[in-house]
């Protein structure tokens, strides 16, 4: 049984949720900031393979190509995927070498609203590269209430 | 012990680069999520998974609530040699899964 207290909390909280539902422009800032110390990710280098129309933003398949010859001397260190308009802005990180032969990854993500997908790459010489797309969210992830 | 699947190919040349593929039951609870009380449901992701090649560390993935419900990796490693290739997945709530795969390399 749910009391009128409770409802009006419950009411009172679904209100104020979309304030906090998404990350604020500062906090993608922030998370950019994190991952490249102020460093310049110009876009190139890096494809970012995510549907432009999503129905279900619950699983996503999203995968990560960056061109590099993954030698000892040139390689990519790390990809990092982030969603400005997600509850938090990191998605997902992953950490490679030479020994993956392909600066390649796939999974699977939730994806909460319309918004613009960052993949950013830092490859072995400290310079980081980037891409984007733009995907439109026919039914949100992430803060859907858990019946 | 989790549920967790990995396909690791049985046999590959030296030098060839391989596809291997990672998922493991987990329910990924973002912490954003509320009930019809509006009561907060508290975060239990995997936070990390990492994957060793014959105990060499060779690929690693940080999880953030944005990663789906029973995470999915898909990544490529060189065969190196004859051994194992190993996953472990670490998270909230003290979660720690293992799986691995033998792997022969002629």
């Amino acid at each position: 049984m749910i009391t009128r207290r409770a409802f009006l909390a419950a009411a009172g909280a679904a209100a104020a949720a979309p304030a906090t539902l998404h990350a604020t422009p500062e906090a993608m800032n922030e998370a950019i900031r994190a991952l490249t110390a102020g460093a310049a990710a110009p876009r190139g280098r890096v494809k970012l393979e995510v549907p432009e129309l999503i129905e279900n933003g619950n699983s996503v398949v999203l995968g990560v190509t960056v061109e590099s010859p993954m030698t000892e001397a040139d390689h990519v260190r790390a990809i990092h995927v982030l969603a400005p308009l997600n509850p938090l802005p990191n998605m997902i990180s992953v950490y490679l070498g030479p020994r993956a032969g392909r600066a390649r990854f796939t999974t699977r993500v939730r994806v909460a609203n319309s918004q613009t997908l960052v993949a950013l790459a830092q490859l072995s010489d400290g310079s980081f590269w980037s891409d984007q797309v733009s995907v439109v969210v026919t039914l949100a992830a992430c803060a859907e209430e858990v019946k | 012990m989790a549920r967790a699947i990995v396909k690791v190919p049985a046999r590959a040349r030296r030098g060839e680069i391989i596809e291997l593929r990672a998922i493991v039951a987990h329910v990924m609870e973002t912490g954003f999520r509320r009930t019809e009380t509006g009561a907060l449901v508290p975060r239990d992701i995997i936070r990390r998974m990492v994957c060793s090649y014959n105990g060499v560390e060779v690929f690693r993935a940080d999880f953030h609530p944005a990663v789906a419900a029973n995470p999915l990796i898909v990544f490529t490693t060189l065969a190196a040699e004859s051994g194992r290739i190993e996953f472990r997945w670490t998270g909230d709530n003290g979660f720690d899964a293992a799986e691995s795969a033998p792997i022969a390399v002629e």
